[in-house]
């Protein structure tokens, strides 16, 4: 992945940086020891690393701005980071930029089950907002896998979603507001306890802009009281086909799943080696989750299973204890630890619509036949949101290189299908080059334009989201 | 006035204008300050591109009546999700409303607080900007990071940062069965009190409001879950005296549609404002609005408030966060007030996108301040 030359004159001034950085943090905040700087050096996307200049920890949303105005005064590139989880390579530094992490700002600032939010520090990780809450039996719905330790900061970053957003939408649909400090120091805030924005709708700008548009200090989230209960249903089919079909039936029949995940055969024979759930040996299998009451869940699951026998199922198995349904979600939650026991893989994240499916699978595995890479899928089939996990051997020669350039193959795939690169990862680096796939000059020069108008001298996360040809001559200016 | 049938067209009748436009979907809201310029219309921009009942998604041009396709959804037993309000009668105006003047306001309804406003189901919108550039965002897919979020952007743009030439969706199963339940003789206080208790339990209410007196829910869902969902919450609201129960499905759809639409207020005189606050912040701005009639959506979030002609509601507890939108009023009083309340805080940037999405500043000039 190229990356942009480091600018000497930044180079040139780490000294000066580091200390008028010192003057506005504790000592401890700012991390300038190479040695020390190793734990910056890249995010979940290990492939790519490069040690920043420096990294600072500040505390509170004036020791971001103040971070923020020294960068920008000495034409500093800045790099936020939430907990570094970014599969995209979203918070990769370059050698001339400042990792500004917001681990060290985890509060909870406010909790209100009268008008159903709480407000946080984006540093506090999204598990620990529903831990937050959940005594009182409420819970905030967006749920990455990584959730036990992905920052609020960077779900709001890059827009996340999880498995059960088919029912409760992704973090732009339970963002409510954020303070943010723009490059230049100045501080903002967009939306809040209140419904709707007055003027332009910054908040959903603001969301999924990868940080380029300013450092997200705290959040206002809404929070829902949880469902009474919930019950998975196991269905195993003999063709991705047919189980493709069998999701879209369910979607057609009226009733509306909280989660339908999906996994093809490399991925059920991993998982099974890996976790022993006890899945059948098919070519595909779906997992249904529904939630209400117990006579609720009976109704919505008695449709459900009535439409998957029709589609002539190996296998249909509904949860009647808390016990089976651990068991039915077991293989799908170790499903990447499982296929990491495999080999090194690279996780792709394009989402095309769901009567795509057949014909995309199908691609996928002829593609696979030519790079000669083995390929599993693992995703949440009722949006569209593919997850296919290229194996690859990181030590072997060439073979990373390989497995990208088939990566690239999938997703324009993605794109040809009607859908798009990426569904909840993000560009980051990782597809950035790929957008000229999905957008004509004038889709990107618009979205460029946007960032104009909140970072003028283009500091915020460089060399990201846009195409490095296409962001040239901002970055150079 | 230019009235173009294709996308292309719409791109060279905006590169090529020499003066304000006046963007026109169906002309049914008339929101927002009143613009002087030529009339560009989307009404030919018409029919439904796509629709993917299995696929949860439907793609139509800009000028698409918003009946036609509530019809089409309805034949595979789908909807919009958000519910979109009906602003004639309260405007008194006619035409046929349109959904890509649905997008540009942002309209929502009732169940805004159950599955969001129109930019939370729009997954995708194609547009030509002030420059006549023809862009895209968003796609026909439900899940979509790819690059910035300008779906998001456009809607409740009003026209200003580009002309809408088509839309996406995602979309949402029909309504099996439906019920209101409702709590009479009851105080602003209490009754946000009341709706807090509501929305804050399992039973997913799809509408929470408050007028003359009454608490409204409604419930939505199958059969036996409605009933069994009806069952918990007239337990749970027994407290509060009696409970009514309206099962006849045509009843509960007058009577939201009513609340949508804001019926109580259509044939009275005076101004009326629409005043988006925190819950729990209702009651407060209630009592200080003082002589003004009043109704709650949203379970307190959303205010109508009817007023005497020329009354500047924002002076009002100006300390109550939110924001108070001028719906309806004679043209002096909104040249006087403005239609939307000012954000001083984002006006830098809110000024800086305009001037790069319009350049010339040529698409509704001065409609949002």
């Amino acid at each position: 992945m190229e990356m942009p030359a480091p600018d000497a004159a930044v180079l040139a001034k780490k000294a000066l940086l580091v200390e008028r950085l010192t003057a506005v943090l504790p000592a401890d905040a700012v991390i300038h020891e190479e040695r020390e700087l190793k734990v910056y050096e890249c995010d979940a996307l290990t492939a790519y690393k490069c040690p920043p200049l420096c990294a600072v920890l500040p505390a509170s949303t004036q020791e971001v701005a103040a971070v923020l105005k020294i960068c920008h005064d000495m034409d500093v590139p800045v790099v936020p980071r939430g907990s570094g989880t970014s599969l995209a390579g979203g918070a990769l530094p370059t050698a001339d930029s400042v990792i500004l992490g917001v681990a060290k700002m985890n509060d909870v600032l406010e909790t209100n089950y009268d008008d159903r939010y709480i407000r946080v520090q984006t540093g506090r990780t999204n598990l620990s907002v529903t831990g937050a809450v959940e005594e009182q039996d409420f819970f905030y719905a967006p749920d990455p896998s990584s959730q036990l330790a992905c920052a609020i900061a960077g779900n709001i970053a890059m827009n996340s979603g999880g498995a059960h957003c088919l029912k409760y939408g992704v973090t732009t649909n339970n963002l409510l507001g954020v303070k943010m400090v723009q490059m230049d120091g100045t501080v903002i805030e967009v939306g809040g306890a209140h419904l709707d924005a007055a003027g332009y709708d910054l908040l959903g700008l603001i969301c999924g802009s990868e940080g380029q548009l300013g450092v997200v200090t705290e959040a206002t989230l809404r929070i829902l009281r949880k469902p009474e209960g919930a019950r998975p249903v196991l269905m195993g089919f003999d063709s991705n086909e047919v189980a493709g079909a069998c999701v879209s039936d369910i979607i057609k029949a009226g009733v509306l799943p909280v989660a339908i995940e999906f996994m093809d055969r490399p991925v059920i024979r991993a998982t099974e080696a890996f976790a022993g759930a006890g899945y059948p040996d098919c070519e595909a299998l779906l997992i249904v989750e529904v939630e209400g009451s117990e006579a609720e869940i009976d109704e919505q699951l008695g449709l459900i299973l009535q439409i998957a026998r029709k589609h002539d199922p190996v296998e249909l198995r509904e949860s009647t204890s808390a016990e089976e349904s651990a068991r039915i979600w077991l293989g799908r939650k170790s499903a990447f630890g499982a296929m990491g026991q495999i080999n090194d893989y690279m996780c792709l994240d394009g989402t095309i619509p769901v009567s795509s499916l057949p014909m995309v699978l199908r691609r996928i595995g002829e593609l696979s036949k030519q790079y000669g890479l083995d390929v599993g899928n693992v995703f949440h089939a009722g949006d569209g949101n593919m997850h296919p996990l290229i194996l690859f051997d990181a030590n072997k020669e060439g073979d990373l290189e390989l497995c990208e350039a088939m990566g690239a193959d999938i997703l324009r795939l993605c794109v040809e299908a009607g859908g798009c690169l990426t569904g909840e990862h993000g560009v980051g680096i990782e597809k950035r080059d790929l957008m000229v796939a999905q957008f004509e000059p004038q889709d990107l020069e618009i979205q460029m334009k946007v960032k104009d108008v909140f970072d003028p001298k283009w500091l915020l996360n460089p060399a990201k989201v846009f195409p490095l040809a296409s962001s040239e001559s901002r970055r150079a200016a | 006035m230019f009235e173009p049938a294709t996308e292309q067209h719409l791109s060279e009748a905006i590169r090529d204008a020499s003066g304000p436009l006046k963007i026109r979907g169906g002309g049914t809201r008339p929101l927002g300050n009143p613009v002087t310029g030529e009339v560009l219309s989307t009404a030919k921009l018409s029919g439904i591109s796509l629709y993917e009942p299995g696929a949860l998604t439907i793609v139509a041009q800009a000028g698409t009546p918003l009946a036609e396709i509530e019809a089409a959804l309805a034949k595979e037993n789908q909807r919009l999700p958000f519910e979109p309000m009906d602003h004639r009668d309260m405007l008194g105006t006619q035409g046929t409303p349109t959904i890509g003047g649905v997008v540009a306001a942002n309209i929502a309804g009732p169940r805004r607080i159950q599955a969001g406003s129109c930019r939370d189901s729009l997954i995708g919108v194609r547009f030509v900007d002030g420059a006549g550039e023809t862009i895209k965002n968003g796609g026909r897919v439900m899940k979509n990071v790819t690059g910035y979020d300008l779906v998001k952007l456009m809607a409740g743009s009003y026209g200003t940062l580009g002309v809408i030439s088509e839309v996406s969706f995602k979309l949402l199963p029909g309504i099996a069965a439906s019920a209101t339940i409702c709590v009479e003789g009851r105080s602003p206080e209490q009754a946000v009190a009341i709706m807090a208790r509501v929305l804050g339990s399992p039973f997913e209410v799809s509408g929470a409001a408050f007028g003359g007196g009454r608490v409204l829910f409604r419930i939505e869902g199958f059969a036996q879950s409605i009933a069994y969902r009806s069952a918990q919450l007239e337990t749970l609201l027994s407290d509060y005296g009696a409970v009514g129960v309206e099962t006849d499905p045509d009843k509960t759809r007058e009577i939201w549609s009513n609340i949508a639409n804001v019926a109580a207020f259509h044939d009275t005189p005076g101004d009326l404002w629409r005043i988006s606050v925190k819950p729990s912040d209702a009651p407060a701005l209630v009592a200080e609005l003082g002589m003004a009639q009043t109704m709650l959506d949203w379970g307190g979030g959303l205010i109508w408030a009817l007023t005497e002609p020329g009354t500047d509601l924002r002076a009002v507890a100006p300390e109550i966060k939110g924001h108070r939108t001028l719906m309806r009023a004679d043209d002096a009083t909104k040249a006087k007030l403005g239609t939307f309340h000012p954000e001083p805080g984002l006006a830098a940037i809110n000024q800086g996108l305009r001037a790069k999405f319009d350049p010339r500043g040529i698409l509704n000039p001065g409609l949002m301040g």
